[in-house]
């Protein structure tokens, strides 16, 4: 009936790789720690099975430890990892190594740190040719790499072999990992979040390019990834992970429909492409479509929430920040042709009615975060006007400055740099207060108490340090710190990008009720459509410096006037899945 | 690339000049009349006294000596000493003997501190891991003569195997003792500094894909680990050459080997402005090429590092 089954009927020989009863522990201080506890499943020739999972849920380490290539102390405790029926566990290092890259090719997460920065693209990708026996020879295995690449959809591959990683962007760094795990036309492809670094268009063009790659030499493919919408779109089977054991697989488009466990129903309610993606479809009418809300999700419900936002648009206030034919060239210092410019904001416009959320949407490099930063005063505006609240903030005096800072408060991408390691949670919230000199101390230590209530986090954690805390805890007290002068104006530079799915509701949430609760307007900056469709109310688009559309959140959605911004929308994974409907 | 190379000649001149007239000054500034006393108890003739100072200039305001010094070197005049032999001659008759000995200890620093280091990182928290911290550390903390005289005890005595002084000409063999002496402090740090380095490159994420590319380990290690960890190390080895050549004044002393580090220290005792100067001039020098060069061998190591100026 479906794919999976079919393949198993065509397959008599048994599954590619079986997987059984594996558990893997880290040895620590305090004895071994399990990642993995009893995982069971099967991939057949040629089929792409999705392992889905939040940080932690032992997905990854699922995959490194079928290739033998654990972190550290982490080791295989337990079960048999059987391809083509040899136990991969059990073998000595040289024959792992024969096993690696040539019949399991590996395509790493993060494609800034998986290239050697010391050695050029051709000298990595050729390395590999050679050490799996594809070619011998310097002109042949040279050939065979310029293919691989071209292959993997790099198109000037033979001028781009002698270059280095650094000048090389993420989603060109993401082609050559990928020509690199497919160069000895492996039997299993191991692809951990191969595009999770990468724009929604970029990822879209990769995954694309892989699925075709791998369909066409009979590959079969493990993907790991966090985003269930993703995983649905690429995968006939899905695997769902929590805390180290398999909580649900089968069919994608079944585990999508009807969710069984707990956890996948929250996954599906909170996953930002899914629930954009349903909002969509329905049309603004919940009520038609069948789609189940699970019990013991309405805390984190996406489609409720972005549903209760588009009766809620109240553009007639009056603007909290106008921003007018803004324009930013940066002076870069080249070679031989001496200085040269760069338009990083090129006449941008825009006003945000207060008490409202716009979206300024863009692919990294579309100046997005400089207009954040100019707002905030952190870079100098060559040409145009910015005003908040009526005052012009180009003519401020450096009181007025200090005063308007208070009043506009922004909340970063990064938890883990954003909070100063040395700093308790309470020292790190009330250091606006103390800066602001705002209250005696025992009335700042009341405040932090009501801030941590706001954002929802024990009392208890006061004296704790960042290191201590989740990254979606942590995200909490950069809001909490946000929040502590009692700001206006709250500017979320990609303020939920770094977290998981179900943390990132949480959040998304949070920053709703925050706003309905303050009379907050918020400037949200993501690279994420899909997190665009709960939260604001407005979305401009931009692309390259320029606004390329801008408009209410439901007209870019349903009536995208741009190439580009359909471009965007249709990027966002699962557009592709029916769901309900 | 040519540019980076002129900027960097041009930025030399105004620290050879800062360090002569620093120098130079400190000398000047010594207390006790240098050629009084080079008549040790004996009351010298007045006349004489001051045709000497006349000759050497010390009769003349500071900074007029310093002029006086610091045009002959464009004339290849470096001075000369109370011996009456010209400065030159004594440079080019003790530098050879210096530069031999810290080229020496260099070689075996750096070959034996990476392989060591190299090791004891791939073998974290195992035997020889342990033994080799532990063997550094005591390099470390012990002053320099200390092991120099024990090298020259155990081996130059006890054993046989080496001589305890350096003979005339410094023959290479000579050196090699006190050179090893000379490199224990840098071998300990550069061992340190590998392995430490060595762990972190180690756990990278380009390792686990160069495995999982298919490489063997005997591939992923000097490849992929040990070329990435060399970067910091290389850093150190040009700053140390410097140190090498002026911490061989206490090795030079205790084997008596005729270099750089023993005659500038009695030059010093006696006051003597220009040989003092011309010591330290050049020794600056060798300084600056060598740091020049270590930058760009950086660039070598690491592609990144591009200079453009």
């Amino acid at each position: 009936m479906n794919a999976t089954q079919m393949n198993r009927m065509s397959n008599a020989t048994g599954p590619l790789l079986e997987i059984r009863d594996l558990h893997v522990g880290f040895q620590t201080q305090d004895g071994l720690v399990p990642a993995v506890r009893g995982v069971n499943f099967t991939i057949n020739h040629g089929e792409t099975v999705a392992i889905v999972g939040e940080s932690g849920s032992g997905k990854s380490t699922t995959a490194h430890a079928i290739i033998n290539l654990l972190p550290g102390s982490g080791r295989v405790t337990q079960g048999e990892v059987l391809f083509e029926g040899r136990d991969l566990t059990k073998l000595k290092r040289s024959e792992i190594e024969d096993v690696r890259g040539k019949l399991i090719g590996l395509v790493p997460q993060d494609p800034m740190s998986n290239l050697n920065p010391v050695w050029s693209i051709g000298f990595q990708v050729e390395e590999a040719i050679r050490a799996n026996g594809i070619a011998s020879g310097r002109k042949e295995v040279k050939e065979h790499a310029i293919r691989v690449l071209k292959e993997a959809g790099l198109d000037d591959a033979e001028t781009r072999l002698k270059q280095f990683p650094h000048q090389f962007s993420g989603g060109m760094r993401q082609r050559v990992l990928i020509g690199i795990g497919l160069s000895s036309t492996p039997k299993l492809l191991i692809a951990d979040e191969p595009t999770s670094a990468l724009d929604v268009t970029v990822q879209k063009r990769i995954l694309d390019h892989l699925a075709t790659l791998t369909r066409d030499s009979g590959t079969a493919m493990l993907f790991i990834t966090h985003d269930l919408g993703l995983a649905a779109d690429r995968a006939e089977k899905l695997i769902v992970m929590y805390k180290g054991r398999i909580v649900e697989s089968g069919p994608s488009r079944q585990i999508l429909q009807d969710p069984q466990h707990p956890y996948t129903q929250r996954l599906v309610a909170a996953a930002p492409s899914l629930a954009s993606r349903r909002i969509q479809i329905s049309g603004g009418h919940l009520d038609s479509i069948e789609h189940e809300v699970p019990k013991g999700s309405e805390d984190i419900d996406l489609i409720a929430a972005g549903e209760a936002r588009t009766h809620s648009v109240a553009t007639t206030a009056e603007p909290a920040i106008v921003v007018d034919k803004l324009t930013k060239v940066f002076k870069i210092r080249g070679g031989k042709a001496g200085s040269r410019e760069i338009t990083a904001v090129d006449n941008v416009s825009f006003s945000i009615p207060r008490g409202t959320t716009m979206a300024l949407v863009g692919e990294s490099g579309s100046g997005k975060s400089t207009v954040a930063r100019m707002l905030l005063k952190l870079e100098t505006v060559t040409s145009g006007s910015i005003r908040i609240g009526g005052t012009d903030i180009a003519k401020l005096n450096r009181r007025e400055l200090f005063s308007l800072r208070g009043k506009m408060q922004p909340v970063f991408q990064d938890p883990y740099g954003s909070l100063d390691p040395l700093r308790s949670i309470a020292a790190t919230i009330a250091e606006p207060l103390v800066t602001h000199d705002v209250g005696t101390a025992a009335e700042r230590k009341a405040r932090v108490r009501e801030l941590l209530e706001q954002v929802s986090l024990p009392e208890t954690l006061m004296g704790r340090y960042p290191n201590e805390l989740s990254g979606g805890q942590r995200q909490r007290v950069a809001i909490a710190r946000a929040l502590a002068l009692k700001p206006e104006i709250v500017i979320l530079d990609e303020a939920v990008s770094a977290l998981d799915v179900l943390v990132q509701a949480q959040i998304l949430n949070l920053l709703a009720e925050l706003q309905s609760e303050l009379g907050l307007t918020y400037l949200f900056i993501t690279h994420d459509l899909a997190v665009v469709r709960v939260i604001a109310d407005t979305v401009a688009v931009m692309s390259k410096g320029r606004i390329v559309e801008s408009a209410t959140t439901d007209e870019v959605f349903g009536n995208p006037r741009q190439a580009y911004t359909r471009e965007l929308l249709n990027a966002i994974p699962g557009a592709d899945l029916t769901l309900g409907a | 690339m040519a540019r980076y190379l002129l900027w960097r000649v041009l930025q030399a001149i105004p620290v050879l000049i800062g360090t002569t007239f620093l120098i130079y000054f400190m000398v000047f500034a010594m207390p006790g009349d240098p050629i009084l006393a080079l008549f040790g108890d004996k009351t010298p003739n007045p006349a004489l006294l001051a045709r000497l100072r006349a000759e050497y200039h010390l009769d003349e305001p500071f900074i007029v000596q310093y002029w006086y010094y610091f045009t002959g070197i464009f004339q290849g005049d470096f001075g000369t000493s109370f011996t009456g032999e010209p400065t030159t001659e004594i440079l080019a008759r003790t530098f050879p003997v210096t530069i031999r000995l810290a080229v020496l200890a260099m070689l075996f620093q750096s070959i034996a501190g990476i392989l060591v280091g190299l090791v004891s990182g791939l073998r974290k928290g195992k035997l020889f891991d342990a033994s080799a911290l532990a063997v550094s550390l005591v390099l470390i903390s012990l002053p320099i003569f200390v092991v120099a005289f024990v090298a020259q005890y155990v081996f130059g005595i006890q054993l046989g195997w080496a001589r305890t002084t350096v003979g005339a000409g410094a023959p290479w063999a000579d050196l090699v003792l006190p050179a090893l002496v000379l490199a224990s402090v840098s071998f300990a740090q550069i061992v340190r500094l590998t392995r430490a380095s060595v762990i972190e490159t180690q756990g990278l994420d380009f390792v686990r894909t160069a495995y999982g590319k298919g490489l063997s380990r005997s591939r992923v290690i000097p490849v992929h680990i040990l070329r990435n960890s060399l970067i910091p190390v290389v850093t150190y080895l040009g700053t140390d050459f410097g140190v090498l050549l002026v911490g061989a004044t206490v090795t030079e002393g205790i084997f008596n080997v005729p270099g750089v580090g023993r005659t500038l220290y009695q030059a010093i005792l006696r006051g003597e402005g220009p040989t003092v100067v011309s010591f330290v001039t050049v020794m600056v020098l060798i300084y600056l090429v060598v740091n020049l060069v270590i930058d760009l061998l950086y660039a070598v190591l690491d592609p990144r590092i591009r200079y453009v100026k």
